[in-house]
């Protein structure tokens, strides 16, 4: 019986404190400096490697460095790259004329960039694509390019 | 029948537990047939995530899959890749260079900490506690930053390739890791003042959702629900692959087979798993990060291999078939959580409905991961 009595008073006693520790390190937590930045007013450095959706590399020339060899399209496990081109005269290669990305299907796995032989695809550094309708998604990388003001229209 | 037993049967009513409840943790939905607040029967429906992920990888070729291998159990990521290329590489008779295997295992670790951080918060979410997971997250975050300034993302990793891992590891990489390590061992006595040893916590799961070593068997339940039953078994111990055998760590055990036992072997795990980093990291090799020669379309010769890893929810396997074609004749996968949760139906009977949500969130079940 007097066992019983200490033994309840004790973990009485004992678990009170355990809160009592609980809400210390809660108190101390609390002056500590926030973890967290307030997006959208203030970005974090996005890290070298970052994979947002593919963007097309131009040459200096300002030409796409896209030779349409067709090895992007035919890693993606998404069926989401979508290639045309054709050879215009006095031009030592093809030029792409299509070159569309359905981002709604695209895994981010990066076998694109990896299977082009020709440095002509990179990641691009965008991450703010919200939006409404699914169409904004499908994006012509050329048109893109060209609004880069690089490309020769 | 008698009126007895009429009696009781009126007084049972079912009860849904999902497909949308935060305490599932996805979309499961658990058929309770209630005796007041006792809990009579519980049936789980399962399939709701169902993606076809066995059946993508048998008409995809195999290097297509590697994304898919990432997206079942999304919360240790590379640990599931880790199984699928180890199993390809096996069937294909890739030799991996030392320091891809080296990376594969630091990586890996990672995630099975960043794993076990998440389960923590969300399974203290489930008991009513709301406060620990922030602080869980808070280092979670560290592991992810980490992982994304090398692989590029940070959820769904798609790093590992067939033959080695696609980027090689930076200093910047190593002495954020080592800085981690340290940090994450400073918090842990803040964890265990803070969770293990607060009294609500501990009468919620102390003698909770008792799993016997047997019920474990006979479900083929793994992972820290094994070992928390006392059944010392781990995949990296017991069928080493990879580097593993290089390293010096102890595998946790608790005997108790409650949900406390498994919350500890989880806690061990994360110093343990940081161990192996710290000595990795140690120890880790200069040399080529991809093996020479790894053909652009794989086709392995006729045959078939199994291979299976330790994924922070248990042992995680793959068995690919080949027909000497660019795409698996069969892809199964062996999913931890699928036997984990198997037993739920058994060992919950007779529990109260509180409980048997502390049972549900200490088996730390990954949906889509079962469903696949
Ligand atoms: S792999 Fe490179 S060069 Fe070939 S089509 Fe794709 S982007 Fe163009
Ligand atoms: S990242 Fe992967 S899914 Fe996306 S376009 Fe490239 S290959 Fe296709």
């Amino acid at each position: 019986m007097k066992s019983d009595l200490r033994s309840y008073l004790k973990e009485i006693i004992g678990g009170s404190i355990s809160l009592l520790t609980g809400m210390w390190i809660t108190l101390r937590q609390s002056f500590r400096k926030p973890v967290t930045v307030s997006y959208p007013y203030r970005t974090l450095k996005l890290p070298e490697r970052f994979r947002g959706h593919i963007e097309l590399k131009a040459d200096e020339q300002g030409w796409a460095k896209c030779v349409v060899c067709m090895a992007c399209q035919k890693a993606c496990p998404s069926f989401c790259i979508k290639v045309n081109g054709y050879k215009p005269a006095g031009m030592p290669r093809k030029v792409a004329t299509i070159y569309i990305l359905d981002f709604t299907t695209c895994s981010l796995c990066g076998l694109c960039v990896e299977s082009c032989r020709f440095d002509a695809l990179m990641f691009s550094r965008e991450y703010n694509l919200a939006s409404f309708r699914k169409e904004d998604y499908v994006m012509d990388m050329l048109e893109r390019l060209r609004r880069r003001r690089i490309c020769r229209p | 029948m008698s009126i007895d037993d009429q009696s009781i049967h009126a007084e049972t009513f079912i009860l849904n537990l999902g497909p949308q409840h935060p305490a599932t943790h996805g979309v499961l939905r658990i058929k309770l047939t209630m005796d007041g607040e006792y809990i009579v029967d519980a049936e789980p429906v399962i399939g709701y995530g169902h993606r076809m992920h066995e059946k993508m990888g048998e008409n995809r070729s195999y290097a297509k899959f590697l994304p898919n291998a990432s997206r079942m159990d999304y919360v240790g990521a590379l640990l599931n890749t880790h199984c699928h290329v180890a199993a390809v590489e096996r069937l294909a008779g890739i030799t991996v260079p030392e320091r891809a295997e080296f990376i594969r295992v630091i990586t890996a670790e990672l995630n099975r900490v960043s794993s076990h951080l998440l389960w923590m918060g969300a399974f203290l979410v489930d008991l009513g506690a709301f406060t620990p997971l922030l602080y869980t997250f808070d280092d979670r975050e560290d592991i992810l930053d980490l992982l994304e300034s090398i692989t590029g993302s940070r959820l769904t990793y798609c790093y590992y390739r067939f033959g080695g891992v696609c980027n090689d590891i930076d200093d910047d990489f190593i002495a954020g890791t080592r800085s981690f390590i340290e940090r994450m061992r400073s918090r842990m006595p803040m964890y265990h003042s803070l969770v293990t040893e607060n009294i609500i916590f501990r009468k919620r799961c102390e003698g909770i959702g008792g799993v016997p070593a047997e019920t474990c068997r006979r479900y083929g339940a793994t992972g820290p629900v094994l070992r928390g039953s006392g059944v010392c078994y781990d995949v990296r111990r017991n069928e080493p692959y990879s580097v593993y055998p290089l390293f010096d760590f102890s595998v946790p055990v608790y005997p108790e087979g409650d949900c406390m036992a498994r919350y500890r072997v989880r806690m061990d795990e994360i110093v343990e798993s940081l161990r192996i980093v710290e000595q990795a990291l140690e120890r880790i090799p200069a040399g080529p990060v991809m093996a020479e020669k790894v053909p652009l379309i794989l086709k392995p010769a006729r045959g078939e291999c199994y291979f299976n890893v330790e994924a922070a929810r248990g042992s995680f396997g793959m068995r690919i078939v080949s027909d000497g074609l660019d795409a698996p004749y069969r892809l199964k996968v062996r999913s931890p959580c699928f036997s984990n949760f198997s037993l739920f139906r058994e060992c919950v009977r007779g529990t109260l409905l509180a409980d048997a949500l502390a049972f549900l969130g200490s088996l730390d079940l990954v949906i889509p991961e079962i469903d696949r």
